[in-house]
């Protein structure tokens, strides 16, 4: 019956698609090149212009923003939504699996996301092991299926994870579940020592593995007659990421793991790692900026395990102090609760360290979008960018401002009127299959009876 | 300059003054005293602690402190209607929890008794304008889960955010006792792949009848204990020679009426159950962590039950609910005409409870129920209304002066008073803060 409903909100979504697209007299937040009183001109996908004053094409759609509030698209770079899967946690190293086999496109976060001024995530792959699997960026496109969710043209990248996560299964009272906390179940690592070696040793295969490849290639080139080095799955990614080409988002919480794991990189020259949590990372802040790392965490979560004891809502805006560019996240899995009021965590950075309104609302916007190397495409409002924006009807850091409308790739995917009217006819459906599923039920039961 | 320093006092030194700090005018500030519209250019005079005169002509008799809020905003210090704050410092650390005793029915349990005053979470909470909170023995997590948690878990009591001792912290000690209604439980479905990583722990499959039955048996289990505490009751009552019983004997004030049942109860069902039995053994209730009253919502209305809702930060129910059903919900029970209290129901995010009030005002919620459900209307389901909540004369002078509306997270809380007594306002997270933002 659930799917039935699904089937019928997905068939529901909007194709308000028309080839040109005004959105007139809004207060507009372009978080990049300032806010003022303006509109915003959308042709085929993409922000045609921008500005106070724009040239309106006639035959275009209109909507008229007035005393409305337009920002960007808001990019959540660490989710776990839409996922049917999230952590591959037999081996300490899963880096040959990918989420993007996962994604489930009738996943109703992804509409409560959307809902709630979400354009784009990152989904990633859970914190189980030291080097974790490949995670997948997708836009909100509710109604696609599931290869047309996917951002196609964002940087693939690596799930990695420090601390406790990593280790638990590597302890004796980790998990204190029977059964899989008895000695035969031990994963290594059991400590962060552990974590460290187990990331040293696969980046040390990564790249003798690189080399196997080079030397290969560079002996064919000369003509050699040889056959290829054996694939492997797990240190491909590996070397994708030695060689740039690949991005990293790594799991953790303390300072000591933050810097173990910056020197880490130092060693193989991995620059633009994206911190995530990072709940220590104020403390850690400078040796993070130098090496031009980026740390996406929590506005205000803490104490909800030994390692976020020390973790404080100024932490977004101490390591934002000190050069480090800071994104908000949700971390929502099977659901998409915090996702979709990412605007109002955003202004706790205002509350908690006294940034600007420009800055908070950039930890949800721009910011993500560089760590997640789309700040190209999306992030802001600028000319040429994708069309992915929304319409608040109150200043959008405001505890009371409402999500109205939603647009991706220029299309209206959300509109609040919209979603009520709908509602009636849903409820009514619902109540259909309802009743006839009593009435299948009523009708099965004495079929079912066996003679005693 | 004395105010400055007053603030820089820490909150166990200025509790240790209280005799000298608790007289002072607070003056031209816009007062809300949330019983009543705003006050511009108002003063707060309170003497002894205690609200003496409000208005923007309100004087003290002879010299008297004075306490500068130009600019500035003073609130009554909002309440929160449940959160097991000081029973619990790091969730996933066992050693640091105190919540969710053995045992089915623990009337005679009493929360304030472990509050530990130097929980760093009191501060944290504090900060953002809290300044009590009824702390709570058992699970919140609405209904009872399988085998987990007791049916009634203890009593909870109202605290303030400050104070040497519990003793010092405490406002009422037995405000209400927890209770949990049995629910349904049916395997969890789609969506958890705890079944796939762990075959032999996986809930057993029951079917809806076994599960049905096994909350008949939960039910039956708190008519008999309710049973046997009347009985309890009526012979000590009668004089008879009886065995003192700690469990009975603390169901007494339940019993007859004095002390309220705090029922956890979420959906139409187990609300619906609640209600019954409650009518049938004439009990005083509130029911807590409501979300799908359904058709009773008409009841509760009716009988003048109060309902404590959970955070409004949550999905919604059930993945084709409309997606700002948690949104709407405060609204739709305004509107039936019940009168309902916020709790944070936890300690991780106790401080945010401005702010998941907050959420329902753009979803149908008028802004001053949103206020209220913080503060006089908590004050009256807990039966504090003649001392908190509001900013009235005679009452307790628990205040906060902010910069703006404090369900608003850009706001911040300048100053704090509870029974007049300046509190601090530092904190671990403030102390780090500084501590790191000066590293070299």
């Amino acid at each position: 019956m659930r799917h039935a409903i699904l089937t019928a909100m997905l068939l529901a979504a909007p194709l308000v698609s028309a080839e040109v697209t005004v959105i007139q007299n809004g207060t507009i937040y372009t978080v990049t090149k300032g806010t003022f009183r303006g509109s915003i001109v959308i042709r085929d996908g993409k922000i045609a212009d921008v500005g106070e004053k724009v040239m309106t094409p006639g035959g275009a759609r209109v909507i008229d923003a007035t005393g409305k509030h337009v920002i960007p698209g808001i990019i959540d770079a660490h989710t776990h939504i839409a996922l049917d899967s999230i952590n591959e946690s037999s081996v300490s190293v899963s880096s040959m699996v990918s989420v993007a086999e996962m994604l489930n496109p009738e996943s109703i976060s992804i509409y409560q996301a959307l809902a709630g001024g979400v354009t784009a995530c990152n989904s990633m792959h859970g914190s189980a092991n030291s080097i974790g699997g490949q995670n997948v960026v997708f836009k909100m496109r509710w109604g696609a299926d599931a290869r047309g969710l996917i951002f196609d043209k964002a940087k693939p990248s690596l799930k990695m994870a420090l601390g406790e996560n990593p280790k638990r299964q590597g302890s004796p009272q980790g998990l204190q579940i029977p059964g899989l906390s008895s000695p035969q179940n031990l994963r290594y690592p059991g400590t962060r020592l552990g974590v460290e070696d187990v990331i040293r040793d696969a980046f040390t295969r990564a790249r003798a593995y690189q080399r196997e490849w080079k030397d290969y290639e560079a002996r064919r080139a000369r003509g050699e007659k040889l056959l290829p080095p054996k694939r492997d799955l797990e240190l491909e990614p590996l070397v994708e990421v030695l060689e740039g080409r690949r991005l990293v988002h790594a799991h953790c919480y303390r300072a000591d793991e933050i810097l173990m794991l910056i020197r880490v990189f130092d060693d193989f020259n991995i620059r633009g790692v994206t911190f995530q949590h990072v709940l220590e990372g104020y403390k850690v802040a400078k040796e993070i900026a130098e090496r031009g790392h980026y740390a996406s965490t929590f506005s205000d979560w803490w104490s909800y395990k030994v390692e976020a004891y020390d973790a404080i809502p100024y932490n977004a805006a101490i390591m934002h102090r000190k050069g480090v560019l800071v994104s908000l996240n949700s971390d929502d899995a099977g659901g998409a609760e915090l996702m979709r009021r990412l605007n109002t965590e955003a202004a706790k950075v205002v509350k908690y360290g006294g940034l600007s309104e420009n800055e908070a609302l950039a930890m949800i916007t721009i910011n993500p979008a560089k760590q997640l190397a789309i700040d190209q495409w999306v992030g802001s409002i600028e000319t040429g960018k994708d069309a992915d924006l929304v319409i608040y009807d109150k200043h959008p850091l405001s505890s009371y401002a409402r999500v109205e409308k939603v647009f991706i790739d220029g299309r209206q995917y959300f509109d609040r009127d919209e979603d009520l009217s709908r509602r009636p006819k849903f409820e009514a459906e619902k109540e259909g299959l309802r009743k006839k599923m009593l009435d299948q039920q009523k009708q099965a039961a004495p079929q079912n009876r066996r003679p005693s | 300059m004395r105010i400055a320093r007053i603030a820089c006092l820490t909150a166990a030194a200025a509790a240790l003054m209280a005799a000298d700090n608790n007289t002072f005018l607070l003056r031209n500030a816009t007062v809300h005293p949330v019983s009543g519209p705003a006050i511009q250019n108002a003063s707060v005079l309170v003497v002894d602690g205690k609200i003496a005169d409000i208005g923007p002509k309100a004087a003290p008799k002879g010299k008297v402190r004075i306490v500068e809020a130009r600019g500035l905003h003073v609130y009554p210090g909002m309440i929160d209607s449940g959160s097991p704050i000081g029973l619990a410092e790091i969730a996933s650390v066992r050693e640091t929890v105190d919540t969710g005793e053995l045992g089915d029915f623990n009337p005679q349990l009493r929360a304030l008794i472990a509050v530990n005053p130097s929980s760093e979470h009191i501060p944290v909470v504090r900060a953002n304008g809290i300044t009590s909170v009824l702390v709570t023995p058992g699970s919140t997590g609405g209904g009872r889960g399988g085998a987990a948690g007791s049916l009634i878990s203890g009593q909870a009591s109202l605290m303030h955010l400050d104070g040497w001792t519990w003793e010092e912290m405490e406002i009422r000690r037995g405000a209400a006792m927890q209770m949990a209604w049995p629910v349904i439980q049916m395997p969890r479905g789609r969506g958890m792949d705890i079944e796939a990583l762990l075959p032999g722990l996986a809930p057993r499959r029951t079917t809806f009848a076994e599960a049905r039955r096994n909350q008949q048996q939960q039910v039956q289990k708190i008519q008999d204990f309710f049973d046997a505490a009347r009985r309890y009751q009526k012979a000590k009552a009668a004089g008879e020679a009886i065995q003192p019983d700690l469990r009975y004997e603390a169901m007494i004030p339940v019993l007859e009426g004095r002390q309220p049942l705090m029922i956890f109860a979420a959906r139409e069902r187990e609300i619906r159950e609640a209600l019954d039995f409650a009518a049938r053994e004439r009990l005083k209730i509130v029911l807590a962590g409501v979300r799908r009253p359904g058709k009773t919502l008409e009841d509760i209305a009716k009988r003048n039950i109060p309902v404590v809702l959970g955070t409004t930060f949550v999905s919604p129910l059930e993945e084709d609910d409309p997606y700002d059903e948690p949104f709407t919900l405060p609204a739709r029970l305004h509107q039936a005409g019940v009168k309902f209290a916020f709790a944070s129901f936890g300690v991780q995010f106790a401080r945010n409870l401005p702010y998941q009030a907050a959420q329902a005002v753009p979803f149908g919620l008028p802004y001053d129920e949103a206020l209220k459900s913080v503060t006089l209307n908590t004050a009256q389901i807990w039966g504090i209304d003649n001392e908190y909540g509001s900013i009235e004369k005679g009452k307790y002078a628990d205040l906060i002066v902010t910069d703006g509306d404090p369900l608003e997270v850009r706001t911040q809380v300048k100053m704090m008073f509870i029974k007049g007594v300046p509190v601090d306002l530092e904190s671990k997270h403030t102390r780090l803060y500084k501590m790191y933002s000066a590293r070299p």
